[in-house]
């Protein structure tokens, strides 16, 4: 990648409306959850059993749950844990199938091999459901959630990851970085990484969405948080006994989760223009 | 082409080796002790003393090293063996081979909306890009792809059944039953199958012999039906392996909303009782079937694609 300006990038990007939209969504819902603890909000635990589905009002703005809790509270702590879980997942899926793409792509060989059999292996099995099994298995905890996703959701992107450090490995820089006697470890970091960080970013971006659909399925099943730790998945769960009554115990979380997907991908499909534009478009 | 086939059958043992093995050791990493949990089982709930759990671990052979268990238990599942469930006794293969049908009949029916209704989409969005019903379409794609399987399942419920009233929430017979779990299943595959068929659509209509077809004055309508479209669904072929995977997934969410008596609502319940040998036998039951409409879906794509018949991979 050559040096731009990032001045340049910034313009390019805002003439991208849809991109900008995705930007916003993701942008209000990461401030949302890192600042929800200085929000005058209501304990987001704290029961109002004489309130119990109340509808919005001056006191709760979106309303009362099941047990009289603040369902504005419960929102924005629950992207908390629903996007903080998701990020964390994110980062442990993207590093994992960093590092087994790039073993596999740089050396080859019987690792490439062996690695490449584990990938086979795992995307055998469709993903949710071994992802539903292991936290099954593991017993109902938001740990045991990002475990089973982390663990299964890696090796499409590991396969991905190797075709480019594959084809960035036969570039002449790298030929170039070996003859003045650079170390597999500085042309794998200063000159193959940087050169795929760009498809990398678009990669992470885009499963972003895909992770937040599995991490809330998880939580909706009933395999990750545990009352009264408030999670998008686990209310709308929650809501299905008071579709009747109060079917906006529904719309917020069901809302949340769909805006929140959306704004994922609309970023990284404004992102993939950006930094990977030879990208095959869909 | 049988070559192929060869190679690409020579590539089922070993999958099938991991993935029995993946599920014989998610067993084994879940807490607690089958002779224990049979026993409590038997004697309703009380503790047995450990004597008896000791002997009873002997007798199935619990005590056997870990190459051994797995051994045993392969031989078990080949002979339609999956043991028996830790709360009702009943056999794991029996219950499964019970439900199947029923998630089937979901996945089917939904993957036969989404290619009904995604593949028509795709190609008028095609043959007028640009146009409102391109916009329209490329809505209902980041529609489809963003709102997760089981809030329009809930959205479908509050309004279809629970408002207007007009079909049945939960149960499992008749086909009015069917209709909303598998609107609701459907739509992310459609939406996907859509953009695919579109994109797909676009590039064969620019290829040189779509010039052909209409410089030897065939209509736009044979240009589009008899020799686009063909070739356009060949990648459409390919989705619908990896449709199936979703559409297994989501269907164990949506089973357990619409009380549809599939097998992913008897691994649900299974996983709240802590019935780790049904999870073992679901794993095993599903990823064996996702292998299979795999294999299915590329011999098709082969067999429909003739540039492919002699290549090398």
């Amino acid at each position: 990648m050559t040096k731009v300006s990032l001045p340049r990038y910034l313009v390019r990007f805002l003439h991208d409306p849809a991109a900008v939209v995705g930007l916003i969504i993701v942008g209000v819902a990461v401030l949302a959850a890192a600042l929800a603890p200085l929000l005058p909000l209501q304990d987001p635990t704290q029961l109002f059993l004489e309130h119990r589905l109340a509808p919005p009002s001056a006191q709760f703005l979106l309303g009362a749950d099941h047990l009289g809790r603040d369902e504005l509270s419960r929102m924005i702590y629950g992207a908390r844990t629903t996007l903080g879980l998701s990020g964390m997942a994110l980062m442990i899926i993207m590093s994992i199938a960093l590092m087994v793409g790039s073993l596999s792509g740089y050396y080859g060989g019987w690792l490439d091999t062996l690695l490449m059999g584990i990938v086979d292996l795992l995307l055998a099995f469709p993903s949710l459901i071994l992802g539903i099994a292991v936290a099954g298995i593991l017993g109902p905890s938001l740990i045991n959630v990002l475990i089973a996703v982390s663990v299964v959701w890696w090796a499409g992107h590991a396969r991905v990851i190797r075709g480019m450090v594959l084809s960035a490995r036969e570039r002449e820089y790298v030929d170039a970085a070996r003859a003045i006697g650079a170390s597999d470890f500085r042309i794998v970091v200063h000159h193959i990484a940087r050169n795929i960080l760009g498809p990398f970013v678009v990669l992470g971006t885009l499963d972003m969405g895909w992770i937040i659909l599995g991490i809330a399925g998880l939580n909706f099943l009933g395999l990750g948080s545990q009352p009264p730790t408030p999670e998008w998945g686990a209310m709308l769960n929650d809501s299905r006994s008071y579709l009747q009554t109060a079917p906006q115990l529904l719309l917020y979380p069901g809302t949340a989760i769909f805006l929140l997907v959306l704004g994922f991908n609309l970023l990284g499909d404004g992102l993939r223009d950006l930094l990977d534009p030879m990208a095959y478009r869909r | 082409m049988s070559g192929y086939l060869l190679r690409r059958l020579l590539t089922l043992p070993p999958l099938l080796v991991g993935i029995s093995l993946i599920s014989f050791l998610l067993l084994n990493f879940a807490p607690g002790d089958a002779a224990e949990i049979t026993l409590r089982r038997q004697n309703g709930g009380i503790t047995p003393p450990k004597e008896a759990v000791i002997a009873l671990r002997q007798e199935l052979g619990l005590d056997a090293p870990l190459p051994v268990r797995y051994v045993r238990w392969i031989a078990g599942a080949l002979r339609g063996d999956l043991g028996e469930s830790y709360r009702s006794g009943n056999s794991i293969a029996a219950e499964l081979a019970r439900r199947l049908p029923a998630t089937l009949l979901l996945a089917a029916v939904s993957l036969a909306i989404a290619v009904a209704a995604g593949v028509p989409l795709g190609v008028l969005a095609a043959m007028k890009p640009g146009s409102w019903l391109d916009s329209a379409s490329r809505l209902l794609a980041l529609v489809g792809a963003a709102i997760p399987s089981y809030v329009l399942a809930l959205l479908l419920m509050l309004l279809f059944a629970v408002r207007l009233d007009w079909l049945p929430a939960i149960g499992y017979g008749s086909p009015r039953n069917l209709v909303l779990p598998a609107l609701a299943l459907s739509l992310g595959v459609m939406a996907q199958l859509m953009r695919l068929t579109r994109a797909s659509m676009l590039e064969v209509l620019g290829q040189d012999y779509m010039r052909t077809a209409r410089s030897k004055g065939l209509s736009e309508r044979a240009v589009v039906l008899k020799h686009a479209l063909k070739n356009a669904l060949l990648p459409v072929v390919t989705v619908i392996g990896t449709g199936t995977g979703h559409l297994l997934g989501g269907a164990v969410i949506i089973e357990t909303i619409f009380g549809w008596p599939g097998v992913g609502q008897f691994v649900v319940v299974g996983i709240a009782q802590r019935d780790y040998p049904v999870v073992q036998g679901f794993v095993l039951y599903l990823a064996v079937v996702f292998l299979l409409v795999n294999l299915t879906v590329d011999l098709t794509y082969r067999f429909l694609d003739p540039r492919l018949h002699f290549g090398a991979r």
